[in-house]
């Protein structure tokens, strides 16, 4: 199964299982507290996840390393490196 | 008895105009190698650069021996996935790098990937800037952020057991890197990821080690909006197929 096809699967479950109990008949429908919680639940979840993203993405951002000592330390090997091939005969 | 080394390993070094950095970075790979004992080769497969990369490769196949720096050009740019597809048909060693040759990959990790690859008796050891202490050096915030939030939307479709997707600072054993070539489409960034995906679906282990990633030409050659439509192209695709 593709993850595609992974996540149609999944949303159509969730959103039957949603649609049969918010959209009931009023002979099958659950108590009152419940549907009023349930209807506006797939909304909630969207908006919900939206903030994860973002608070996600931006603790990602805020806490990406910055390899200073990497970068100095290269121009040091670039300068040794230089020489050495220098010292071996190499002709740019 | 004494441990058993790790066997040859073989560079892939795919190039194109870095007459400037190719004898920096076999300059560095030679020491990384020879400081820890390691039996190596360095493959390098440019692709017609018109800068004089050729000839800097030759005087480096001089300088380390026709045994340690193997020249495998091609006559014009054909693009990565067929260079390592090329260069891999004259790999003897058991474990194959690829990484950049523009010194952005430090050849200094290649141990770590080596001492991790035994540790889990990985199939595959990526470099990450993702986590741990990898990182990057040279980007702004605004590139920071693109790659964030494109690396977030991989976690998300494709779930993939690995924390940097489109880094190309790896190590395969052989065999899985000819496996994976065999069946890998993509090109460009995108390449890099479906390896990874389609080595999770074959059922192939993934072992991860933080790398610092130094941008020097970031510079001069922005992330365009081009770059980033067929990156989200490719990612829907895998999304989709795989």
């Amino acid at each position: 199964m593709t993850k595609l096809e992974q996540w149609l699967c999944g949303l159509a479950l969730l959103g039957s299982a949603w649609a049969a109990l918010a959209l009931a008949p009023p002979g099958l429908q659950p108590p009152a507290p419940l549907r009023q919680a349930l209807l506006p639940l797939p909304l909630y979840l969207l908006v919900a996840f939206g903030c994860y993203s973002l608070a996600t993405v931006g603790y990602r951002l805020a806490t990406f390393n910055d390899c200073e000592e990497a970068a100095a330390e290269l121009q040091e090997h670039i300068r040794a490196a230089r020489a050495d091939l220098r010292r071996r005969g190499l002709r740019l | 008895m004494a441990a058993r080394g790790p066997g040859r390993v073989s560079v892939l070094l795919p190039t194109y105009n870095e007459r400037d950095n190719l004898p920096l970075v076999v300059w560095l790979l030679a020491r990384t190698f020879s400081d820890s004992g390691i039996d190596f080769e360095i493959i390098i497969i440019d692709d017609g650069s018109p800068d004089g990369t050729q000839e800097v490769a030759q005087q480096l196949e001089k300088i380390y021996g026709s045994d340690k720096i193997l020249l495998r050009p091609r006559a014009k740019k054909l693009g990565l996935g067929t260079a390592y597809i090329h260069g891999m048909k004259y790999a003897t060693g058991n474990f194959i790098v690829i990484m950049d040759a523009d010194l952005s990959h430090h050849p200094k990790f290649i141990p770590e990937f080596l001492r991790k690859q035994k540790e889990g008796n990985f199939d595959i050891v990526s470099g990450t800037r993702y986590k741990g202490n990898g990182g990057v050096y040279g980007w702004d915030l605004k590139r920071k952020l693109i790659s964030r939030g494109a690396n977030f939307l991989t976690q998300v479709l494709l779930r993939p057991g690995a924390s940097d997707l489109t880094g190309s600072f790896r190590l395969y054993r052989k065999e899985v890197l000819q496996k994976l070539m065999e069946q890998c489409v993509s090109k460009g960034y995108v390449f890099q990821m479906e390896m990874i995906v389609r080595a999770r679906q074959l059922g192939f282990t993934i072992g991860e080690v933080p790398i610092s990633f130094v941008d020097r030409v970031y510079g001069e050659s922005k992330l365009g909006g081009n770059e980033i439509v067929s990156f989200l192209k490719g990612l829907l695709t895998l999304f989709a197929t795989t």
